[in-house]
């Protein structure tokens, strides 16, 4: 603690912090670029000046960057100081000598940090009459949009890409006042987190180009809160939206989640939104094949038709649509035809999970408490393509070790070069054991390639080396013995050791051995913390519905116990292999599709579908990773008869005469408690769709929010009267209550008064900067402790002979993301891989196809070599060209 | 006025290198034997603070003082990291100085003894030199000294029998002044960009690859020998007053004899400049930069001045180097000022805001008024830079280096730069003056 | 792609050996390219980042921060001009104008002929002997017009 002064007024605040933190949190103006929360201070761009004195007597003071300045105790500093502001303004003009003055064509006008700042520090006349420097623009691919130009210098892009993200391909070049951000040449940024350039550069460098297809002013758009729904860990989104269409995906600052950072594939995944061949009108299959509109009196008509004449309903839910889409379909079909549209083996594999979170549920990592682990074992998981995010956060976990050599040097944790500096070669340990190299191996020690059996029992083996009552494994090499111990001592011997595991290979013996682990090293450590990941944004809200997998849905077509498959934002060909999700369709009579993309199952399979919102155009709850229930909002009402999946399967349960009567998402989110108290959390994820405060709604769009009149004048110049939002205490307007005491889960937007940036504006919601929302990050945690205490047998399934394992891709393995322009843009070209042994042995050259018959699927596509696979292993590109619905890891014979 | 050779005593007129035979004969490594058998390795630090030395490249931070935050681990060896770092600084590009050069060239062993007994003080087991890329000859010289030594076992593992280990190894700079910086030295050393660090922490806690590192210039460390060598005492009268030592001394520019001299520290400044033949072609002095193109003007009226540390700064300039630029009463000081503004916005890293942005703008504003394209309020808003470019404003040393003469060049010489503002120039709009007459 | 000569090679993995982290190699890398090629093209810059182990960005980015490393050809022999303080005061302003007309090219220039690219430098420790210049590695002293001509004249 120290006892500082700031402009007169007194504060006890952390000692550990610098004094700009500090100022922002104590709510001062206090102008800056160069730093940032996450990234800390350097003391480049001398914009957060202050005047500091050094005691009580001292009177003419000091001018003092507040970035670099501890907050040691008796510190007196003046931010209103004459000196002071007077820097503070020269350095605006300063970075204004060659700055283009371009804001009226610039993308970042608006919510453009150098604009705010600029204003707060009241730099107005320029006197600079020189002439400007100019630079090229680079081309950076598909996500990103480069205007040089308008650089400040902040080194803030390189700071966040290269010593947060660990990317390599972007840097400061050139130097005096022509330095230059960019990468050696044209080309897509190579690091998967690239996107969030485009809110950490306080001007228009870097934009995002997916905005820029169809650009609008932050302050014409009509945002809601909103989850991610590629992946399972839920990352905090606000969409923006205009006139029907969804402009972007800016990040929501959550504190346990994903703070202020998002993936690429969460950032520019949401395209598929706006594709011209989603399904916006009822449409029936004809005698041709051909999908046919009808309006909603014919659709209602045929509706009750097929449902008077069917034998019986099975539905398939979806793991990544919401509670409630899952539980309205379950409603209609009936509990027991509700199934959860999970294959059979992503099922066991997320039920393995669940169960270990349960056994858990104390010691359960959120992101932010991985940053904070000093000793990490990741089993099985290429986290970087599953759940992208999580990556960046395993990124700064090993920088504990930095932070740690810093503070035996006394050097202050925010002085981010000083700790880069000391801790440049000493790395927490990271260790990782994954079937084929992954993009993290450069952080981790001695990265092991195993096939899943391998993996699982070197979890299992670490798990019996911390803790000889858990269950050993078969006699070990003594090499593998020796990285079992060391990896055992090292996770034994830290504060806070961390496992990571998750279900994308298939195994639920990779959980068990995860699980065994924690619990060895649980016994001896509170601290210990688990990380499993899960295949979709609801994967474990699904496995808390308690129903079967898809294969009982299939099973009851097949054997005749139901002619009518109910789907809801799935895909059958995702879930099973083509020629046994044929045979099903075929055989069923109706085929009733629920959904908002053109997936296969849509354009092939469906008898009749009904055009469900997106993500975008819907309520509801998710449960990520953690077993946190989220709400995300409706961002804009789609056009009629478009509407929400539980609507659409409500109005079929009206239909059948099961009408559940729900006016609201209050009242099917009521039914779900009263159906499944385990979720019962998801009560509180989110007010309830009446609360107000004083009486208001919580708006969805800026203050400023502009041409409201023309904002439709294609149908009707007369201002419409605000839509009113039947499901949620949020307005579709600028009006409302906006501000800190909103709860934050309805926190559409960020802005406050002089800070327009999403990153910068977000500081006055926080109980300090960087820190936790105001009134407590959203969402409520699910997991109960479970009874289960006993370790798992270590048991693993072993292929003999070539296996086929999955190879994820952050843009390309996720169905609805790899819809979205710019993420197709990025895909990557199909191949097969194994190594160099692996190719001499099928006797094909690289680069010549391969044909593989996988789980009764054949594909060729052509070899290439990886040598970190383990012999006789085939890694199969999944969820993209057509390789879906297979099982994986499975037994093959290549020829 | 008699020179005193110390640093140069074994330098020929021609200087052509002692090499190491020579060397020894005329004393050489006398001092590395004293210093290994007659004192313990936290011994010499000492030794070299009661001397008095201060650092020669520019700051004059006192060097025993400078040694003695390094940490020691003789009673921890578990806790010796990978290596202790002794780094020379013979980057030498201050514009005017050109001394490191004449010692790496004349008399490289010197520099090796130097470094060896250093190296051995600070507990240092590793050394670079870190010299700048066009002074290929040191770099021949110093390597072959370096091999000289090795091979009469002055360097390399167990020194002369010490148990004492040192490599020392040459990185030729690719060129940038602010390398010289020694925080931006390590970051060139490390093979980045030369972008200066914060300090705290200090190299001697988190230097070169983040471990202890001490950085001296050339000149510094080659006072070491002689002080082991010849004692406290001795190397004390040998300046004039307080500050103990010889310095180098250089001039260019105007004078008559342009070159280098050694005298005690506290030399009048008088003195110094009639050694140099005094200004030439019987000219009268206008100026002068004592020491290196970042210390302010003296002017005839300082000729008095003790060319010490604490002498030159109440005259308000600096020692600096020592290397002193000279200028006669034809030159107009504008021409003076925009070639030195013109070199530190050039060698601007980049890194700050002020130096980055600022330095073009003054440079722009000098080249305006010596093109008769000033205009009234150019003259405050130099006044604005130098005070907004000062100490603490700026990230390191090099923009308030940059404002040294320019702050003096507007105290002494005002009126002549206000008189470059035509007559009738106005405040032109922006648009106005960049069709008029863009900066 | 083009391939570092083999003497070029193990140069830089000398140069590795000398750092406890051989990515310091990295300027020593560029200046072996540069004396073996007269200039650091993409493709070279490219071959010795992987020798050395680090990105053609990181790479670049030390390229272009320092002085004496070309990213673009130059001719047989560069001339570096010392523009600092000293020289200005004896006669800079003179050979600078004198090397432009004769050379028939400006500050970062090379000439037709490829014989000569003509680079202001900083104070290049020559002061006393201004205005001075580096040919290549050779200094040039006390210059004058005609000095320069002969100088000039000895490389072909
Ligand atoms: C911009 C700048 C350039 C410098 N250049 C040099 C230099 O070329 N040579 C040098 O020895 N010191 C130079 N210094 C001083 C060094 O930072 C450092 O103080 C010195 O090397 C320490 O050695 P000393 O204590 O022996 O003087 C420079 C300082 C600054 C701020
Ligand atoms: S003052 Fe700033 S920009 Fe200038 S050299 Fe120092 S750090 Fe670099
Ligand atoms: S100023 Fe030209 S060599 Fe020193």
């Amino acid at each position: 603690m120290a006892h500082i002064t700031i402009d007169g007024r007194e504060y006890d605040v952390d000692d550990t912090e610098n004094l700009l933190a500090v100022a922002l949190s104590k709510g001062f103006d206090l102008p800056y670029f160069c730093w940032h929360p996450e990234l800390h201070s350097v003391g480049a761009c001398r914009q957060c000046a202050v005047k500091s004195y050094r005691n009580d007597e001292d009177e003419k003071g000091m001018v003092v960057m507040a970035c670099m300045t501890p907050c040691s105790d008796g510190g007196r500093f003046e931010i209103d100081d004459e000196e002071a502001a007077e820097m503070r303004a020269q350095v605006i003009e300063w970075l204004m000598t060659n700055h283009p003055h371009d804001c009226p064509v610039c993308e970042e006008g608006g919510e453009c940090h150098l604009q705010d700042m600029t204003l707060m520090t009241g730099h107005t006349q320029r006197r600079y009459r020189g002439a400007k420097r100019t630079h090229t623009n680079q081309d950076l691919g598909p996500f990103i949009n480069h205007e040089m130009n308008r650089c400040i210098a902040c080194y803030r892009c390189v700071r966040y890409y290269r010593d947060y993200a660990d990317g390599d391909d972007l840097r400061a070049l050139g130097s005096h006042n022509n330095v230059y951000f960019g990468r050696e040449r044209d080309g897509a940024f190579d690091n998967e987190f690239s996107g969030n350039l485009v809110e950490v550069c306080p001007t228009g460098v870097f934009t995002d180009k997916t905005l820029g297809a169809h650009y609008n002013r932050k302050w014409d758009m009509q945002n809601a809160p909103g989850i991610c729904t590629h992946c399972s860990l839920g990352c905090n989104t606000s969409p923006g939206s205009r006139q029907g269409v969804l402009k972007r995906i800016q990040n929501r600052f959550h504190g346990e989640i994903n703070h202020y950072f998002l993936c690429d594939r969460g950032r520019f995944g949401a395209g598929f939104v706006n594709r011209d061949d989603r399904p916006r009108q009822p449409l029936v299959r004809n005698a041709d094949g051909v999908l046919e509109p009808r309006d909603m009196d014919a659709m209602r008509a045929t509706m009750e038709e097929v449902l008077a004449a069917t034998t019986g309903m099975i539905g398939v839910g979806s793991p990544r649509a919401s509670l409630e889409d899952n539980y309205a379909l379950r409603n209609l079909v009936g509990a027991d035809f509700f199934t959860t549209g999970m294959s059979a083996h992503d099922q066991a594999a997320s039920l393995a999970g669940k169960a270990a979170l349960e056994a858990h549920a104390e010691r359960i990592a959120t992101l932010r408490e991985v940053e904070s682990c000093d000793a990490v074992l990741v089993l099985g998981e290429d986290v970087t393509q599953t759940a992208p995010r999580v990556a960046l956060s395993l990124r700064q976990a090993r920088r504990n070790r930095h932070l740690e050599l810093a503070a035996q040097n006394k050097i202050p944790k925010w002085h981010a070069r000083a700790v880069r500096d000391i801790g440049q070669y000493n790395n927490s340990p990271i260790f990782s054991a994954t079937t084929q190299a992954t993009r993290l191996d450069d952080i981790v020690i001695e990265p092991q390639r195993l096939r899943p059996d391998g993996i699982a029992e070197l979890g299992f083996a670490i798990a019996h080396a911390l803790d000889n009552t858990a269950p050993a494994v078969k006699q070990l090499d003594d090499d593998t013995q020796a990285l079992v111990d060391s990896i055992a001592a090292t996770l034994k011997g830290a504060k806070k050791p961390l496992i990571v595991a998750g279900t994308s290979l298939g195994d639920p013996a990779i959980v068990h051995a995860a699980n065994n682990a924690m619990k060895a090293l649980a016994a001896a450590n509170a601290e210990a913390r688990l990380f499993v990941t899960f295949a979709e944004a609801n994967s474990l809200g699904l496995a808390m519905m308690d129903a079967p997998d898809i294969e009982q849905a299939f099973t009851a077509i097949e054997n005749g116990t139901a002619d009518t498959l109910v789907v809801m934002q799935n895909c059958l060909y995702e879930r099973a292999p083509k020629a046994r999700v044929d045979a099903v369709v075929k055989k069923a009579k109706n085929v009733i599709v629920m959904d908002h993309s053109l997936n296969r199952t849509v354009g092939e399979a469906a008898t009749h579908v009904l055009p469900a919102g997106s993500f975008a155009e819907a309520d509801g709850t998710l449960v990520n990773n953690e077993g946190r229930a989220q709400r995300f909002f409706q961002v804009f009402i789609p056009d009629a008869p478009m509407q929400e999946g539980w609507r659409w399967a409500a109005d079929l349960a009206d239909v059948a005469g099961r009408d559940p009567e729900w006016a609201g998402m209050d009242d099917i989110i009521d039914a779900i408690v009263a159906d499944y108290p385990a979720l019962a959390g998801i009560k509180d994820a989110a007010p309830s769709q009446s609360f107000r405060k004083f009486g208001m709604r919580f708006p969805r769009s800026p203050h400023r929010y502009a041409a409201r009149t023309a904002l439709y004048a294609n149908v009707n110049v007369r201002e419409r009267r605000p839509t009113v939002d039947a499901d949620s205490p949020l307005s579709y307007s600028m009006e409302g209550y906006y501000g800190e005491g909103q709860p934050p889960s309805t926190l559409a937007f960020a802005w406050s008064p002089g800070w327009d940036s999403n990153q910068a504006a977000i500081t006055r919601f926080q109980d300090e900067v960087g820190g936790h929302l105001k009134g407590g990050d959203p969402g409520t945690r699910l997991i109960t402790p479970g009874t289960d205490t006993a370790f798992a047998p270590a048991d693993v399934t072993r292929v003999d002979g070539w296996q086929a394992v999955p190879m994820y891709h952050i843009f390309g393995s996720e169905s609805q993301s790899a819809r979205a322009e710019a993420i197709a843009e990025r895909m990557p070209e199909p191949v097969f891989r194994v190594n160099a042994e692996g190719a001499k042995t099928l006797g094909i050259t690289p680069g010549n196809d391969l044909s593989l018959t996988i789980d009764g699927e054949t594909h060729a596509f052509p070899l290439d070599v990886d040598p970190s696979l383990p012999d006789q292993t085939i890694a199969v590109p999944v969820g993209m060209h057509g390789v879906c619905g297979v099982r994986l890891p499975v037994g093959v014979e290549p020829k | 006025m008699e020179q005193t050779k110390v640093l140069t005593q074994r330098i020929r007129d021609d200087r052509a290198p002692v090499w190491i035979d020579d060397y020894i004969n005329e004393g050489g490594y006398e001092a590395l034997n004293k210093a290994l058998s007659d004192y313990g390795p936290t011994e010499v630090g000492p030794l070299i603070k009661e001397a008095g030395l201060r650092g020669r490249g520019g700051a004059g931070f006192p060097t025993g003082v400078k040694w003695s935050f390094m940490p020691r681990f003789e009673d921890r060896p578990d806790e010796r990291p990978k290596h202790v770092y002794l780094v020379v600084n013979a980057d030498e590009m201050e514009p005017g100085t050109f001394k490191d050069r004449m010692i790496m060239e004349g008399d490289p062993h010197q520099l090796i003894e130097g470094m060896i007994i250093a190296a051995y003080a600070i507990g240092a087991d590793m050394a670079y030199v870190f010299i700048r890329g066009e002074y290929v000859e040191c770099q021949k010289n110093l390597q072959r000294a370096i091999d000289e030594a090795h091979a009469k076992g002055y360097l390399g593992d167990d020194i002369l029998g010490s148990g004492f280990n040192l490599k020392i190894y040459l990185h030729m700079s690719a060129g940038r002044y602010i390398c010289g910086e020694e925080s931006a030295l390590l970051s060139a050393l490390e093979g980045r960009r030369a972008v200066p660090r914060h300090k705290p922490p200090f190299p001697a806690a988190s230097g070169l690859f983040g471990q202890p590192t001490t950085v001296n210039n050339v000149e510094t460390i080659c006072n070491v020998p002689h002080i082991v060598k010849n004692g406290v005492e001795w190397y004390k009268s040998l300046g004039h007053n307080k500050d103990g030592g010889t310095k180098i001394f250089g001039a260019s520019g105007h004078v008559a004899k342009p070159g280098l001299a050694e005298f005690g520290l506290g030399v009048k400044l008088g003195d110094v400049l009639e050694h140099f033949g005094g200004i030439r072609n019987g000219r009268k002095l206008k100026g002068l930069l004592p020491g290196g193109g970042s210390t302010p003007f003296l002017t005839p009226e300082h000729l008095d001045t003790p060319m010490d540390y604490d002498g030159v700064g109440a005259a308000g300039s600096r020692l600096g180097t020592a290397t002193m630029i000279v200028f006669d009463d034809q030159t107009p000081i504008v021409g003076v000022l925009k070639n030195l503004e013109h070199f530190y916005a050039q060698e601007s890293c980049g890194w700050c805001t002020p130096c980055r942005d600022g330095l073009p703008w003054v440079e722009k504003m000098l080249i305006g008024l010596e093109e008769g394209r000033g205009q009234p309020g150019d003259i405050e808003l130099l006044d604005l830079h130098v005070k907004l470019l000062g100490p603490g404003k700026t990230f390191c040393a090099h923009a308030p280096g940059a404002m040294g003469p320019l702050e003096a060049g507007l105290k002494y010489y005002r009126d002549e730069l206000s008189a470059l503002i035509p007559d009738d120039a106005t405040t032109l709009s922006l648009t106005q003056a960049a069709n008029a007459n863009p900066l | 792609m083009i391939e570092l000569s083999q003497t070029e090679i193990e140069h830089i993995q000398h140069e590795m050996t000398l750092y406890e982290d051989p990515g310091a190699a990295t300027i020593e890398a560029l200046k072996i390219v540069q004396e073996h090629r007269g200039w650091v093209s993409d493709e070279a810059m490219e071959a010795a980042a992987k020798v050395v182990g680090v990105t053609p960005t990181q790479m670049e980015a030390v390229a272009t921060f320092y002085n004496l490393i070309f990213r673009q050809p130059v001719g047989r022999h560069v001339i570096m001009l010392c523009d600092s303080i000293s020289c200005y005061l004896v006669g800079y302003e003179q050979v600078r104008d004198h090397l432009k007309t004769t050379l028939g090219i400006d500050f970062g220039g090379t000439t037709e002929d490829g014989r000569f690219t003509l680079l202001p430098i900083c104070c290049l420790g020559d002061c006393d002997r201004g205005p001075a210049m580096r040919v290549g590695e050779v200094y040039h002293d006390q210059l004058t017009p005609e000095r320069v001509d002969a100088i000039l004249a000895e490389y072909p």
